[in-house]
């Protein structure tokens, strides 16, 4: 039978690979967040003039109304975006008449999107706390269904270190994309995050099952083996589950979706695949190495004789 | 066919009547015993463009907010945005000092904000001329008023021309969401909001509440003058254009202090006490979020992933065919059969589809797929293991069952969560995930446990495979 808890150690290593550089990227450069997030304004406008101002021009319209904060972009013929700090409503209205007057010219709002510094930082952290509290439920209710074997806790716990372990490698994607591609981390990132830790979730529960009905029959195992072996017997599922329910329909989404929705497509996809990684070569391996207390023998001098 | 078979057979092809009844573009809907409802796909802005707002009470921070002053609020903005003629304008409160406002297909954000933004006009309109029945059946419905127009406000009513002409009856029928023609009569504003100068619910000697009001001195002799040559009609009380309550003038008031009997229970009487004290918003509101999304933008990304959806989808139809076989074609039925089942519930409770929403259905379309994946890699374990057919598919769901039970509770956990904060903070994008996916993953758990189980069943009743290898494909 194949050993794949005997390398447990390679895949510890192999996603902190993964993890990490994107960490660093995030400490260094801090995530490249849309005004979802931080608040700010954008404004899209038409010239029906046909003839956009230079974006310098815009700028000193905006600095005369007291926004410092502006870029300013031509986006096609007679068109024009610019950002800045949240705008209020007044602001907005004089940008708008101002525009009209000094390159006389009927201006049409296209686009106006505009987020209060508030709001942003609430939606970010409200999400998170929604997820903290589903979290602790679900370890709450796994310890509850995993009653009937031993450390059932453990296997709540397992299932949300792994968790986080995709929210992670999902982060350190977004952090790397939006380094190096110019991604943005907008509300549709949060959608993919949470699906991502739906499916998560979900998946680390099956693999654990097996253990649990395992525990029952093969009670003689050493916990190492008797881990392996489920691993083993859930593995079929674990690549056609995988396969069809993210592969396939994401790959198509990533493919022949709108733009708007490849980056999305892209986030999930790496993120549902972590999922079922997890499930593998993170959840379970914790799993064992708690039951072994390897932590004992992480640092040097370690009593071996106490995992035996 | 067995008893259990055929009972859950029925039940099935029930279960899926209703769902493409209900499904089908041109759906009837259900208009009898007392039911009336339509059916149609309501889609979220970000699909079919629009303009979202939210909205927040401008009250320092930590001051309490007024539970009703806020549902008042609510009605008012409500009542504005219906002025603005969007289909399926969606306006809620969300937490306890915030109120989001979607208007689908809206593609002016000047002019939706404009409107949500507007100060309300409280008028009192002569209705002199209108039957009292007909003036309470008025009550809700958007009427014309003169006020601002051609007629100085506080002159003694001069009813036009149009609004004798016969034109009365047809005004019952006009619904607040119609748009008005210039050719409906015109009533005549005998005063504004403005004179009021205080309301107050009280109760009489009977117990009855009541609303008391006082007028400024300029109002006083307005009202003194037109109730003294008007008793026993109608006086309505217009809120930005809207009838909101029709009390008919009993008696001359010339004091500048009335009082509006009628049967009122202590919150109606509040409610119009509050909405005439306040004519406009009983709590300042300032717009913290805007966001436009243009249509085609919406459409392009409707379009596209719809696509790759019907792609994705044939692929993974074709995969559980091929892996699976026999027990694969009848999942691929059930998935069909859960994807109308679903849809017909989106369609039913109505639920607004966004990219989110659309996401979290997908997800549950993988937990469907799941769990007929769990059930078939049982089954074809059993079958490995030598266990003759009847006796492997029994085994197959019994032993899965724990598995998709414990994942599928997990999730619909993490859902309840997610939606209980998605609603109280109006995080919408949290909210229309975790519904539709809560809906998705209960459907989900019927198809496999009812559905497949029950076809694949009377599939191997009426056809005995005995090539097992072949149709199962272990």
């Amino acid at each position: 039978m194949i050993d794949i808890l005997g390398k447990r150690y390679l895949y510890f290593a192999i996603s902190l690979l993964v993890i990490l550089p994107g960490l660093i990227i995030l400490a260094i450069w801090k995530l490249p967040l849309a005004i979802d997030f931080t608040g700010g304004s954008l404004l899209e406008v038409k010239f029906d003039s046909g003839k956009s101002p230079q974006p310098a021009e815009v700028v000193i319209l905006y600095n005369e109304l007291g926004v410092e904060d502006v870029q300013v972009q031509t986006t096609g013929e007679g068109t024009l975006v610019s950002k800045s700090s949240f705008l209020d409503d007044e602001t907005r209205g004089q940008v708008v008449s101002e525009m009209e007057r000094k390159f006389s010219s009927i201006v049409t709002v296209l686009r106006y999107d505009s987020v209060g510094p508030t709001v942003g930082k609430e939606v970010a952290s409200r999400a998170a706390l929604a997820v903290s509290v589903a979290a602790l439920a679900v370890i709450i209710y796994i310890t509850y269904a995993f009653r009937g074997i031993q450390h059932a806790f453990r296997y709540g716990l397992c299932a949300i270190i792994a968790m986080v372990h995709d929210v992670a490698v999902v982060v350190s994607l977004s952090a790397i994309g939006g380094h190096f591609w110019g991604w943005q981390i907008d509300s549709l990132f949060l959608t993919a995050l949470l699906t991502v830790i739906g499916f998560s979730v979900q998946d680390k529960i099956v693999v654990f099952d097996r253990i649990r009905e395992n525990s029952g029959i093969l009670r003689r195992l050493p916990f190492e083996k008797l881990v392996n072996h489920s691993i083993i017997q859930t593995l079929q599922r674990s690549i056609n589950t995988q396969l069809m329910t993210v592969e396939f329909m994401l790959l198509a989404l990533a493919l022949f979706g709108g733009v708007t929705l490849r980056e999305f497509a892209l986030i999930l996809l790496v993120g549902l695949f972590s999922g079922t990684y997890s499930s593998i070569f993170i959840a379970a391996p914790i799993l064992v190495a708690w039951e072994n207390r390897e932590w004992r023998n992480w640092f040097g001098r370690g009593t071996r004789e106490v995992s035996a | 066919m067995t008893k259990r078979n055929q009972r859950f057979l029925i039940i099935v092809v029930i279960v899926i009547a209703v769902a493409i009844y209900i499904d089908v573009p041109s759906s009837p809907g259900i208009h009898f015993l007392g039911i009336n409802r339509d059916f149609n796909t309501r889609l979220g802005l970000d699909l079919v463009g629009g303009v979202q707002a939210l909205l927040e009470a401008d009250l320092p921070e930590g001051a309490q907010v007024d539970t009703e002053a806020m549902n008042t609020a609510v009605q008012i903005v409500e009542n504005r945005v219906n002025g603005l003629g969007v289909n399926e304008a969606v306006v809620q409160q969300a937490g306890d000092r915030r109120i989001v406002v979607e208007l689908p297909g809206e593609t002016d954000p000047e002019r939706a904000l404009a409107t949500i933004k507007q100060t309300g006009l409280l008028e009192f309109v002569d209705f002199s001329d209108i039957p009292a029945e007909q003036a309470y059946i008025m009550e809700g419905q958007t009427v014309l008023t003169d006020y601002g127009q051609s007629v100085s406000v506080g002159s003694l009513p001069t009813p036009t021309e149009d609004t004798k002409a016969g034109a009365i009856s047809e005004t019952s029928e006009i619904t607040s969401t119609d748009i008005i023609s210039p050719t409906l009569p015109v009533f005549h504003t005998v005063m504004t909001g403005a004179t009021l100068k205080n309301v107050q619910v009280t109760t009489n000697q009977l117990g009855e509440y009541e609303v008391a009001f006082e007028l400024y001195p300029d109002g006083a002799k307005i009202f003194s003058d037109y109730t003294s040559s008007h008793i026993g009609t109608i006086l309505a009380i217009v809120l930005d254009k809207q009838v909101i309550s029709a009390p008919r003038i009993n008696t001359a008031i010339t004091d500048g202090q009335g009082i509006i009997t009628g049967s009122f229970t202590q919150e109606t009487s509040n409610a119009l006490a509050v909405q005439l004290r306040y004519g406009s918003l009983p709590i300042p509101l300032k717009i913290v979020e805007t966001r436009t999304v243009g249509p085609t933008l919406g459409e392009d990304s409707l379009n596209k992933s719809l696509k790759a959806g019907i792609i994705g989808f044939t692929i993974v139809v074709l995969f559980m065919a091929l892996y699976y076989r026999l027990p694969g074609l009848v999942a691929d039925l059930a998935i069909l059969i859960y994807a109308a089942l679903a849809f017909a519930l989106f369609r039913f409770i109505p639920v607004t589809l966004t990219l989110p929403g659309i996401a979290g259905f997908l997800l549950s379309t993988g937990s469907a797929l799941d769990a007929n994946i769990l059930i078939f890699e049982r089954l074809k374990e059993e079958l490995r293991s030598g266990r003759k057919l009847g006796q492997a598919i029994d085994l197959g769901w019994q032993r899965a069952w724990p598995s998709i039970r414990d994942s599928n509770i997990a999730t619909i956990i993490t859902c309840s969560i997610l939606f209980w904060f998605g609603s109280t903070f109006g995080a919408t994008i949290v909210k229309g995930f975790s519904l539709t996916l809560f809906l998705g993953v209960v459907v989900s758990l019927f198809t496999a446990f009812v559905v497949t189980r029950t076809l694949l069943d009377i599939v191997l009743n009426f056809f005995k495979p005995s090539n097992l290898e072949k149709w199962f494909g272990i």
